[in-house]
């Protein structure tokens, strides 16, 4: 799949992905030894996105399984189509039980949800399970049988192994602990916020028309608010938000008024605008 | 792979065991398969390799770095060069905090803690590398280092040749200060971990990566963590009391699955013809106990009772009516002070000390007299169903323990518990009074926060 690290770091970043040598070496590896990849990090730093650039550079078609509270077996694994099989029945009316019966658990009624999905067949895929963290504990134990073996028993048809493994990401925004069985199937990648470095090079990349010292200190605003205690910091998708938004309105230096009246964009809560606007030194109205 | 590497990736395991870092046998195989993929030329490629192999968590990382710094080193000895003077190497350490240069940040770290970091025979001042402190007493020390290198001295004069370089740039110049400081931390660390490398070349790996290597933070004792390691503590209150929620409330649904209701068992199965077919369990009215906490905020304990009423407090919609008393030699009530939204951890002790009489004529802590006014002033707050913890060391500064009082109100409570952060070993010895309490009242050891959170999860009543 991949050559080396500085191959993966180079061909994400011709799908406009900058990927931090952690994240390069975690997917190079993850390639190689044909393992799960957990991503975890706060939300906004590109976890659902990497899966995606991945998918992009290889070349692989990419399967999501959105986790929720209650996404359950006929959710993410497969179901069997009742309304195909009754009009089956109803079809064949003179036909003998046994017939009938072997016919309605063919492959022509299952329904593949996205893990079945990403087993079967021969191409390239990327399995993303995203925000693993929101689905029940009972789906974990749904997932070590996939991400370990990489096969799916059908109890109808019969086990179902994987000819080519497809390339998975799981992403976490910790809001539960994920079970030590299913982390020790994985390899762990944390995903922060990027250095100061790269975070230009993201916005750059971004948003290309915004003038590169305007850049260079937003990111350094940034990445002050992200030292402050606040109840949510900013992250890579509030930056390029706020790039976007110094854009569009024309500015070309940033000062006090503009950042007084533009930091609503970066911070989500009115206590934070407020910490924050103490912090800088802003006079607030 | 080589035998010598095999054989390091697995004593960086053992190590990591050691700190309490769960790895198993698959994941140390994939460790090695990560170091034969990636190769050995790239020591940042091979640590966030071993990193993404090893690890589950990302609190694990904080173990890992410094032990993985140990086992693979950035080089071996001294950087080759002459011992460099504290004047010139001041001058290049601003020069790289200014370019915010890493990799020259870190050969001069290399250097620093070779001019200045060796103590022991070879004398103040130290020599170049290769000559370096005698075996025996001595060693290499990064307090030392950073104590004649001084870099926080460097913020002025780095800022005032960065304002030049860019004129005064406007907006983020108020930012400037706060960064340079960012990355004197930064230097300061690397300085620490070059002197633990260098220690651990002249006393054997394994004894250093067990010794000078900081605890997880749900290891750290309370009563020796520092001021940032009780900030990191109390950052993580608020998960930790998320996990114990839902522990506490899947144990009230599994309570709830319980005992027959036999008059509605029987009612029901007049229409099995008398069968029993489908046992009715009784319903279960949801128990929101009381609780009242008694704090001892003195300074000897107060990172430790801090913590513990955050944690109540974050679990506050788990109890009908939380109830918090802080002491010192008198007590009183602080329930309003860590009253939701108002709630900013770090200023929590000021503001107790602050907004609450704790104190009569002296400052130290008297278990007795707060007790007995705590059971005369604020008796009615404790009933039959209230549980009631006392957080402290049981330290009476060698006053009267006054046992009837807490006698009075544990009896009158329908649970008593007491949290000490002090080892067990350690009760009894001066003026502790924890054995004279422990015969009224259960008594439970509680040095950090992993302990504190298997007790919540077990004493409180559901």
């Amino acid at each position: 799949m991949f050559t080396s690290v500085d191959d993966v770091s180079a061909r994400l970043a011709e799908t406009g992905y900058l990927a931090s040598p952690a994240v390069a070496t975690t997917v190079f590896l993850a390639a190689r030894l044909g393992k799960p990849l957990l991503v975890e990090g706060p939300a906004g730093v590109g976890k659902t996105e990497l899966a995606k650039a991945v998918a992009r550079v290889t070349d692989a078609r990419l399967v999501r399984l959105q986790c929720y509270e209650g996404v359950d077996e006929s959710r993410a694994l497969y179901e069997w189509n009742h309304a195909k099989q009754l009009l089956r029945i109803s079809a064949g009316r003179d036909e003998s039980w046994d017939e009938a019966r072997t016919d309605i658990f063919g492959e022509e009624f299952l329904l593949p949800r996205p893990l079945l999905t990403a087993i079967r067949g021969d191409d390239a895929k990327v399995l993303l399970i995203d925000e693993t963290d929101k689905a029940d504990v009972e789906v974990e134990g749904l997932l070590l049988e996939v991400l370990s073996d990489f096969q799916v028993t059908v109890p109808e048809l019969g086990t179902v192994t994987a000819t080519r493994r497809p390339f998975v990401v799981l992403t976490s925004n910790a809001s539960r602990e994920l079970s030590e069985a299913l982390r020790r199937r994985c390899l762990f990648l944390h995903i922060g916020f990027p250095e100061e470095e790269l975070e230009r090079r993201i916005v750059r990349l971004k948003v290309p028309d915004l003038d590169e010292t305007l850049a260079g200190s937003l990111v350094r605003v940034v990445g002050a608010l992200r030292a402050m205690e606040l109840r949510k910091v900013p992250s890579v998708a509030e930056t390029v938000d706020w790039a976007r938004t110094l854009l569009a309105l024309g500015a070309d230096t940033l000062d006090e008024a503009l950042v007084r009246d533009t930091l609503g964009v970066v911070l989500k809560h009115q206590d934070d605008v407020l910490r924050a606007a103490a912090k800088l030194d802003l006079d607030t109205l | 792979m080589t035998t010598g590497v095999a054989e390091r990736v697995t004593s960086l395991v053992a190590s990591l065991r050691a700190h309490g870092v769960r790895v198993g046998t698959g994941e140390s195989v994939d460790a090695a398969r990560a170091v034969e993929a990636l190769g050995l030329a790239d020591r940042e490629l091979l640590r966030e390799g071993l990193a993404a192999t090893l690890l589950h968590t990302a609190d694990q990382r904080r173990v890992f770095d410094p032990v993985f710094d140990v086992y693979f080193p950035r080089g071996v000895g001294g950087p080759g060069t002459g011992p460099a003077g504290r004047e010139e190497l001041r001058d290049r350490l601003a020069a790289a905090l200014a370019d915010d240069d890493r990799t020259l940040l870190a050969r001069l770290a290399g250097e620093a803690v070779d001019g200045f970091g060796a103590y022991g025979s070879s004398g103040a001042g130290g020599g170049p590398g290769a000559s370096g402190p005698s075996p025996g007493s001595d060693g290499w020390s990064s307090h030392q280092t950073l104590d004649r290198l001084r870099p926080q001295t460097l913020l002025a004069r780095v800022r005032d040749d960065l304002r030049a370089r860019g004129g005064a740039a406007g907006f983020t110049d108020r930012l400037l200060e706060d960064e340079i400081r960012r990355r004197i931390e930064v230097f300061r660390r690397l300085v620490a971990a070059e002197a633990r490398r260098r220690v651990a070349e002249r006393r054997g790996r394994d004894e250093i990566a067990r010794r000078a290597v900081a605890p997880t933070p749900d290891r750290v004792d309370f009563l020796v963590a520092g001021q940032a390691q009780l900030a990191d503590l109390r950052r993580t209150v608020r998960p930790l009391a998320r996990k114990l929620a839902t522990r506490l409330t899947a144990r009230r649904r599994r309570a709830s699955r319980g005992s027959i209701d036999l008059r509605r068992t029987l009612r029901g199965s007049l229409s099995t013809g008398g069968v029993p077919m489908k046992p009715v369990l009784r319903r279960r009215r949801p128990v929101r106990p009381e609780l009242v906490l008694l704090c001892d905020v003195s300074g000897s304990v107060a990172g430790f009772s801090d913590f513990t009423m955050l944690l109540v407090q974050a679990l506050h919609d788990q109890f009908a009516k939380v109830r918090v008393f802080a002491f010192v030699n008198r007590i009183d009530e602080v329930t309003g002070l860590l009253a939701h939204g108002t709630a900013d951890p770090e200023g929590l002790g000021a503001r107790i000390g602050a907004e609450a009489r704790l104190t009569g004529w002296h400052g130290s802590s008297d278990y007795g007299v707060a007790l007995g006014e705590f059971a005369e002033r604020y008796g009615d707050a404790v009933g039959p169903r209230t549980t009631v913890f006392v957080l402290g060391d049981a330290r009476t500064n060698m006053s009267d323990p006054n046992l009837p009082a807490l006698r009075r109100i544990t009896g009158r409570a329908r649970r008593g518990y007491w949290l000490n952060p002090e080892p067990r070993s350690r009760w009894g010895t001066g003026d502790s009074a924890a054995p004279a309490y422990a015969e009224l009242i259960e008594m439970h050891e509680c040095r950090n926060v992993r302990q504190l959170g298997a007790l919540v999860s077990r004493l409180l009543p559901v």
